[in-house]
């Protein structure tokens, strides 16, 4: 049993044992999961040395039978492309459980018990390189999300959460009828064997053929992403989520879209994907303007945030579109970026949601006056995502850009001006915030960060100047990937790549 | 060939499951009239469930050795064990769950499960007929007993309707499979199966011609009506929101896992070889059989006939496994029923429990705040539910993978898409039931609900182990179904 099947195991076991805890006990059940999900962040942390030290390959990897027939295997791996995005996931659960320690009073246990089974199910997505183990994760991870928003959301929690639901529900069937075509063709589902029989020639998807898998494994990722025009769901499952699944479903669960473009559906159809790189790319460009233009006008404070998850992200899929190294790594790396400061803001808006209860901008202003510290960390996480030097969205936005700029200057130019408008809308919402008169309500209500809750911004924001200031501790291992992805995308041959393994071996 | 008229301790044992539940049931109508009025009658109860378990064991010793009986009129192989097994399952999960229900409205009595035990005797039978009398005769065997089941509370009038219904339209539908045994034999001079494939077969037999599809056409009638595939399916919603609770779970699994036995072995031995006559009906039932019961459900108010539709929906998702026409296809069929079994059982038997007496709240509404006034069974209810939509880790969703699969192995990728995307549309409405208990509050006026009695905790317990056991291990299953499928022809 590798440190990877322990990762996997720690989170099931934990929210099974939650379980059995008694209901009347929150206090225990919230310091139960703190510690479970601290144990996970501590454990992910041991991933690093041995990951980074050969990222292009799988590192602890298991691979045993699950079942029989159809040949299903549970294989799990973790390389430099996943890595992070399970250190995240890892790093932000217990901070979700700290956010939720008093503004989650109802239902104590389940609430903690569907976190930890969240938490199961995306390290599950990122580790699992048998297709149809992804897919069994992918569908386990929407479950517990699906309770979250529906039980401790808002007022429109109901509609949210189905919608949330039926969305990500119609692009998994289209995904799940994919699978099983590919498993028809080739006689197995393990991601390696796939990619090994695609480069040996043993298997090939005529164009056709390739073209339409692809879409079925596009179209269900690009919900999840959610790329332009299929965002529609998220403003409401952000809008209406709690502040820990909001927290989660920004930072880690639509990283499972882009994640899985970038493991799945390009290195399988490579073809395909360049052939349709271009609508693509005009969509990720679309997303990331219109997301700008329609978070200026969000007059709540969290919807303002979700369009600027569908503008950040349309930067994300841009990145992974260009089909550059730079593109790419800017790509994952902004992945990552977005974790962080989209995690923060919601966290932030939590917390003035707690102390005012009401995410209506017009309902606050000079927030800076009354809750000074509260205010400086969120004007950090608003400059972090507007994308300011020093700080982490600037190098994953500044690559991206770069790589859009070598595949075609004119995407550079467009997706450039979604930089500018995030500066219009957030500094506009810190203005109007954190600034100006201070109403009553607000003087009244709204207090400074007490230590819990600077335990659970700080660390946010060190990660925001680390990635700033230092992405060369998180790049080389996302690049060493990259460059693997890239060699499959961009037909090169085997060759050049035996040639990089013998420089890792040296 | 000389017939003994006396039948061979073999043959006896072949026959054993079918006997033993005869006996019982006819001996449980006979206790019942020797008992008190008011007396106990959990000695019935328990006295069924033994039964059904030790015909469940006869068909597995019956199993050890494979082979005819009865002049070839019944084929004890792997494929009508495993079917045995499962309606003698489905049997004692209703027993498990009906006792308490019946004694709350007064009228727990020995007829009752001798019903039950002359229905699944029924459904043995259709499992293992290899003659298409035999075959009918299961089946009416199964559906008289249905019939009665179905009005089982006489006083009701919602039970009266649901029976009379049911008896009206069933009796149709058994005149039409009737009607068409007739034909075949008037085009061929046999009701063998075996014998009516070998015909089908040897071009030079002529009994190819228009009779034989006419008479095709007609069984397909009565088998589709059967198993409440369209444009057949009216009857269920009523049917099933009428009769009694632990009725229509019975209803919803037992006859139509014994139907589709009959559907799978009249299908894929003898008709195979004029397949071409029918498949391109029976893909049109399939889809149309998928989308009427899915978007006829997604408005039900009420949780049985919600719940009646989505069966109906899950008898198109198998028989799309049916027109992959080949033997995964039918190992998925077999699988689904299984899986199939314990989710809508489990679903079922928690309805019974919230109905109450005299079934009063079978409403959606009655749901609302399910999770607080009772989480445990709010938690299991939810756990059918993801099953019955087709999450991974529940038995639903091997369910639906190998039957899309054994689809698209059979190049019916248009199905396997429409299937997989008509299974998205159901979960909105299994949703709108977790929605109901967990994010609403319970209604001001809901009276509290009493524990459940200890056969409805065993019947949910099973149902949820089958349903996660199904779902991290579906080898245990699939492995023997495959291995029996083929033994069909």
């Amino acid at each position: 049993m590798s440190l990877l099947d322990i990762l996997l195991l720690i989170p099931a076991a934990g929210a099974l044992i939650a379980l059995v805890l008694p209901a009347d006990n929150p206090g225990l059940i919230r310091k139960f999961t703190l510690f479970v999900s601290i144990l996970a962040f501590l454990l992910s942390l041991g991933l690093i040395g041995p990951v980074g030290a050969n990222a292009a390959r799988y590192t602890f990897e298991t691979d045993t039978v699950w079942i029989e027939y159809p040949a299903i295997r549970y294989h799990v791996g973790v390389d430099g492309l996943s890595l992070w995005l399970i250190i995240l996931s890892t790093f932000l659960t217990p901070i979700c459980v700290l956010v939720s320690w008093k503004h989650i009073e109802d239902r104590v246990k389940e609430f903690h018990v569907f976190l930890l089974f969240l938490l199961f199910g995306v390290i599950g997505v990122f580790v699992a390189l048998d297709l149809f183990l992804f897919f069994v994760f992918w569908e386990v991870s929407l479950v517990p999300m699906y309770f979250l928003i529906g039980i401790w959301g808002h007022d429109r929690r109901i509609y949210a959460a189905v919608k949330f639901f039926l969305y990500t529900m119609a692009g998994s069937a289209l995904m799940l009828a994919a699978m099983i075509w590919i498993y028809n063709r080739a006689g197995t589902f393990d991601l390696r064997l796939l990619l090994d029989m695609l480069r040996t020639g043993q298997l090939s998807f005529s164009a056709a053929e390739g073209f339409w898998l692809f879409l079925a494994f596009f179209i269900a990722f690009a919900i999840k992403v959610p790329l332009f025009p299929l965002h529609t769901w998220l403003p409401d499952a952000h809008g209406e989520a709690p502040t820990a699944g909001s927290v989660m479903l920004a930072s880690v669960l639509l990283k499972l879209g882009t994640y899985g473009l970038v493991r799945v559906a390009l290195p399988l159809f490579p073809e395909a994907a360049r052939g349709n790189a271009p609508w693509i790319i005009a969509l990720a460009i679309a997303g990331i303007i219109y997301g700008a233009l329609v978070a200026m006008v969000q007059p709540n404070m969290k919807r303002l945030v979700a369009y600027s998850s569908v503008s950040h992200l349309g930067f994300v899929v841009l990145g992974i579109f260009t089909f550059t190294q730079v593109g790419l790594d800017g790509a994952v790396y902004q992945m990552l970026n977005h974790g962080i400061s989209t995690g923060a803001l919601f966290i932030l808006v939590g917390l003035l949601y707690e102390r005012r209860h009401s995410l209506e901008i017009a309902d606050y202003g000079g927030v800076g006056t009354v809750a000074p510290w509260l205010s400086t960390a969120f004007v950090i996480t608003s400059l972090a995502s507007v994308g300011l030097p020093l700080l982490n969205n600037f190098v994953g936005e500044f690559l991206v850009l770069q790589g859009a700029a070598q595949a075609k200057f004119l995407y550079a130019a467009l997706a450039g001006t979604g930089v500018i408008l995030s500066a219009v809308y957030m500094l506009w919402l810190v203005q109007r915030a954190f600034y100006g008169p201070t109403p009553e309500p607000v003087r009244h209500h709204v207090t400074d960060m007490n230590p819990r809750e600077w335990a659970l911004v700080l660390p946010l924001i060190v990660m925001m100047v680390w990635m700033g200031v230092g992405p060369q501790s998180f790049l080389p291992a996302i690049s060493a990937q990259n460059r693997q992805v890239l060699e499959l995308v961009s037909g090169k041959p085997a060759l050049q790549k035996s040639a990089q393994e013998v420089a890792h071996v040296r | 060939m000389s017939v003994s008229f006396v039948p061979s301790a073999q043959e006896l044992l072949r026959f054993s499951p079918e006997i033993l539940l005869a006996l019982v049931a006819t001996a449980l109508m006979v206790a019942e009239s020797l008992m008190k009025d008011g007396s106990s009658r959990l000695r019935l109860a328990v006295t069924a469930f033994l039964s059904l378990l030790a015909a469940a064991v006869l068909s597995v010793v019956a199993a050890a050795d494979p082979g005819p009986a009865f002049s070839n009129l019944l084929a004890v192989d792997g494929f009508s064990t495993f079917f045995r097994i499962l309606v003698c399952a489905a049997g004692m999960l209703v027993v498990l769950i009906s006792s308490s229900y019946l004694r709350e409205h007064g009228h727990e009595s020995g007829e009752y499960y001798a019903l039950v035990l002359f229905s699944v005797a029924g459904q043995c039978l259709m499992a293992a007929s290899n003659e298409l009398i035999m075959l009918f005769i299961g089946l009416e065997c199964s559906s008289i007993a249905s019939y009665v089941l179905a009005g089982y509370l006489r006083d009701d009038k919602r039970n009266n309707e649901a029976a009379l219904k049911y008896f009206l339209l069933g009796s149709f539908a058994s005149a039409f499979f009737l009607y068409g045994v007739a034909w075949l034999w008037g085009a061929s001079g046999t009701t063998s199966l075996s014998e009516l494939r070998r015909l089908l077969l040897d071009p030079s037999s002529g009994v190819q011609g228009t009779m034989t599809a006419a008479a095709t056409a007609l069984l397909l009638v009565g088998l589709a009506f059967k198993v409440s595939a369209a444009p057949f399916q009216m009857w269920a919603p009523d049917v099933y929101q009428g009769a009694p609770a632990p009725v229509a779970a019975f209803l919803s699994v037992g006859p139509k896992a014994a139907a589709f036995a009959m559907f799978l072995r009249i299908l894929m031995t003898t008709f195979l070889p004029i397949r071409e006559r029918w498949e391109p009906v029976l893909w049109a039932v399939a889809l149309a059989t998928m989308v009427i019961g899915n978007f006829a459900a997604l408005h039900q108010s009420n949780i049985k006939r919600l719940l009646a539709y989505s069966s109906i929906a899950h008898a198109g998702y198998i028989l799309v496994a049916l027109t992959a026409m080949s033997d995964t296809g039918a190992a998925a069929a077999m699988f689904y029923l299984a899986a199939y079994t314990f989710m809508n059982i489990g679903a079922f038997a928690v309805v019974t429990w919230v109905a109450g007496r005299e079934e009063r709240h079978v409403e959606l509404m009655d749901l609302a705040g399910l999770a607080r006034r009772s989480p445990a069974m709010a938690a299991v209810l939810s756990i059918f539910l993801l099953s019955l939509t087709g999450v991974p880790l529940t038995a639903g969703f091997f369910g639906k993978f190998y039957i899309f699969k054994a689809a698209l192995d059979s190049d019916l990728v248009w199905l396997a898409v429409l299937g997989l995307l008509n299974s998205a549309v159901a979960a909105y409405y299994y949703l709108r039931i977790i929605v109901m208990m967990y994010m609403h509050e319970p209604s001001s006026s809901a009276e509290p609900l009493p524990a459940p009695a200890a056969g409805i905790r065993l019947a949910l317990a099973a149902s949820v182990a089958g349903t996660f056991v199904l779902g991290v291990a579906p080898s245990l299953v699939l492995d023997y179904a495959a291995a029996s499928a083929p033994m069909l022809r």
